[in-house]
């Protein structure tokens, strides 16, 4: 197993600029999803590590060895791909071993190896079956089984289970994660499915348009995130976000919004007037008469638990979470108000979060 | 818009029963998802309906005309396939038209005009009208096959996972535009998900599905509350209910041999509570944190109440509010 460091990565396709200067390092034993939607370069970023393509410019280091031009099958990696391609023909125990044979491993050997690897995997009783009658949950199985088998020095995972459906895939985000668990293996993993990605990462690196934006533990991304797009992107519903325009001073505990003060975390930067943004997660809104925004409630949507309540504003149409034991009448005015403590805000202009005592807790970078 | 009656449908494939015995209606104006996993039989009913398939036994009726044996474009049904299958070659303007278009309509092209333009309106899609189909992003495309769908008024919408191919934002938005526009049309919906939360947020009724049967059907309310079995129990909530033998706590009916626990009816207290259990993990979800426990040996996952400062190896204790109890058949046992 090994370190993956990947420093000032650039891949253009002719006039498309598809990853800009991405820097990255991956601890050994680390769990890094590379998340984004389509489009960001998240699958040519892992593809560069794999040695499916060619950076343009930048280095890739693998246990510390520059790795940046060897071939594909010089890096010892593993990589798990979308669509599992099973060999039909084959049965499960020679679609595992498939690998080991390439590379000249004996039978006893290949058999002792396999066999492991279905313990692992809890697939044993599946190993002289047919791959053709399995179901997509056991095939994605057998999939990794053809990955882990050979002990790479990293996973590599291209949203492996981008095909499977709701249940099955929150079963296998568990049984994946317990995985890496039990083998400690360097994984970096692709996916657009930030549920995924918080359930399973010990980091996240959040994509768009090529660039990385931030890279941090899910809960720092979740509860500090460095900008407008990954605030956005990350959170479901997402995080409301009201415009407003006022001047920053360092120590600052209150903006200005509308007619009224509203508390936020102290502000460690100063900004001339400029166009802002507070942002407001949909759990951090709370139902008060006394509140400092007043607005129609428009409607809410049951989730057994909680509710999503959606309120008409001045400020756009905000989303609250909130226990299901309350009833919401639709058109009813209400007045909202936000927890204080955890408030972003930022610079409209650049999408950058303002520096604020909120972000001191993490490891923000 | 007209109700729909699926009476007694039963459809096999060889040695697959893929439908057996199912009987619902979609009341005129209303929303009807059908929720299960792949291979429940959702896809087959809703095809059933379309004249895609022919049901072996029961029938279909379609605004109290018996249709069982007519052909999909007599049924006056319109489908919407998870998989967008555009014209590409066709603008979305086009695209849109199309169905309008067959010459058994005879819609005056003033008419169709103005019908695509409405509904491109309440998709956001007016401003693509000339773009070529192939020029657009998934969710935009998704918009226009859902549009394609929209421009007739036919007697009931099915819709087979339309929103499973996009990402969870704009499924999110999705969600939220597809309720307000059936809401704004009165539009009756039979709709085929394996998302729970696609099921609750839109639906007027659920209908849980499993094996070809239909389980139970209900609002999403009753679902979640009232589940009649510990399968139906399990289909919503996030997390998942915890299923616990009956065992491990005392003073349940006698007949309980299955205690289903949501995270509401679980109070986790530091120390005198009915039962003792370990932490194994906190998982932060972002909204939501999932706290995992080790209950004796089984998995017991609740939401954390984040003000708790729980962490891994800590114990803490466990009391039952009000918890649903499941006999040994899994049936609810009432208490």
């Amino acid at each position: 197993m090994a370190q993956i460091r990947v420093e000032a990565l650039n891949k253009s396709f002719g006039t498309f600029h598809a990853v800009k200067t991405a820097s990255f390092t991956v601890e050994d034993g680390q769990f890094l999803c590379l998340l984004g939607p389509s489009g960001c370069g998240k699958t040519t970023t892992l593809r560069m590590i794999a040695g499916l393509e060619l950076p343009t410019a930048g280095t890739i280091r693998l246990g510390g060895e520059d790795v940046t031009m060897n071939r594909a099958s010089e890096r010892d990696i593993a990589f798990v791909f979308q669509l599992f391609a099973l060999y039909p023909h084959l049965n499960v125990r020679r679609n595992i071993g498939f690998p080991l044979k390439c590379e000249g491993i004996n039978a006893a050997e290949r058999e002792r190896r396999v066999e492991e690897a279905a313990r692992i995997l809890r697939i044993s009783h599946l190993l002289d079956r047919s791959v053709s009658g399995l179901a997509g949950g056991d095939r994605q199985r057998v999939a990794l089984g053809r990955a882990i088998v050979r002990k790479p020095k990293c996973f590599l995972m291209d949203e492996p289970l981008g095909a499977l459906d709701t249940e099955m895939r929150e079963a296998m985000i568990r049984e994946l994660r317990a995985l890496h668990d039990r083998l400690g293996a360097t994984t970096v993993y692709v996916t657009h499915d930030q549920l995924e990605a918080m359930a399973m990462a010990d980091r996240i690196a959040v994509m768009n348009h090529g660039v990385v934006e931030q890279v941090a533990s899910p809960r720092d991304i979740y509860d500090r995130p460095a900008s407008l797009f990954v605030a956005d992107f990350i959170g479901s519903p997402p995080m409301n976000f009201l415009p407003f325009r006022d001047s920053l001073q360092a120590g600052a505990r209150t903006v200005r919004l509308g007619e009224r003060d509203v508390a936020i975390p102290a502000v460690r930067e100063a900004l001339p007037e400029s166009d802002l943004v507070l942002g407001v997660r949909p759990e951090h809104v709370r139902f008060t008469d006394q509140g400092m925004v007043r607005g129609e409630v428009y409607g809410s949507e049951y989730l057994g638990t909680t509710q999503i309540v959606t309120v008409t504003t001045r400020y756009g149409a905000l989303k609250a979470r909130s226990p299901a034991s309350i009833s919401f009448r639709t058109g009813e005015n209400i007045g909202l108000d936000f927890r204080p403590d955890t408030l972003s805000i930022f610079d409209k202009q650049s999408g950058r979060a303002i520096r604020t005592a909120l972000y001191e807790g993490g490891a923000h970078g | 818009m007209a109700e729909v009656e699926i009476r007694a449908v039963s459809k096999a494939f060889g040695q697959t029963r893929a439908v057996s015995e199912l009987s619902l209606t979609v009341s005129d104006g209303e929303f009807v998802a059908l929720l299960g996993p792949t291979g429940a039989g959702k896809t087959t009913t809703l095809r059933l309906v379309a004249g895609l398939e022919t049901p072996d036994s029961g029938s279909i009726r379609i605004g109290g005309r018996d249709m069982t044996g007519d052909a999909p474009a007599d049924r006056d049904v319109a489908f919407v396939f998870q998989q967008y299958s555009l014209y590409p070659h066709l603008t979305v303007f086009e695209n849109m038209a199309f169905a309008l278009r067959a010459p058994i309509r005879r819609v005056p092209e003033a008419e169709i005009r103005a019908k695509v333009h409405e509904v491109a309106r309440m998709l956001h899609i007016e401003t693509k009208l000339d773009n070529k189909a192939t020029q657009l992003s998934g969710g935009q495309m998704q918009r226009v096959a859902i549009g394609r769908a929209l421009v007739r008024s036919p007697s009931i919408y099915l819709m087979d996972e339309p929103l499973s191919s996009l990402d969870a934002k704009l499924r999110g938005e999705m969600r939220l535009e597809l309720k307000r526009i059936q809401t704004d049309l009165g539009a009756t919906i039979l709709y085929v998900t394996h998302d729970q939360t696609e099921a609750m947020t839109m639906a007027s009724r659920i209908g849980v599905i499993e094996a070809g049967r239909l389980m139970q059907i209900g609002t999403p309310r009753e679902i979640y509350e009232n589940p009649v079995n510990a399968y139906v129990a399990a289909r919503l909530g996030q997390p998942a209910i915890n299923l616990l033998p009956a065992g491990l706590f005392a003073g349940l009916p006698p007949a309980a041999k299955t205690i289903g626990a949501r995270t509401e009816h679980l109070t986790i207290v530091r120390g005198g509570g009915d039962v003792a259990a370990t932490v194994t993990r906190i998982e932060h979800l972002g909204d939501q944190s999932h706290l995992h426990l080790d209950l004796g040996g089984l998995p017991v996952v609740t939401l954390s109440d984040p003000e708790a400062n729980l962490g891994a190896g800590d114990v803490v204790s466990l009391c039952l509010n009000k918890p649903l109890f499941f006999d040994a058949a899994g049936g609810r046992v009432a208490v």
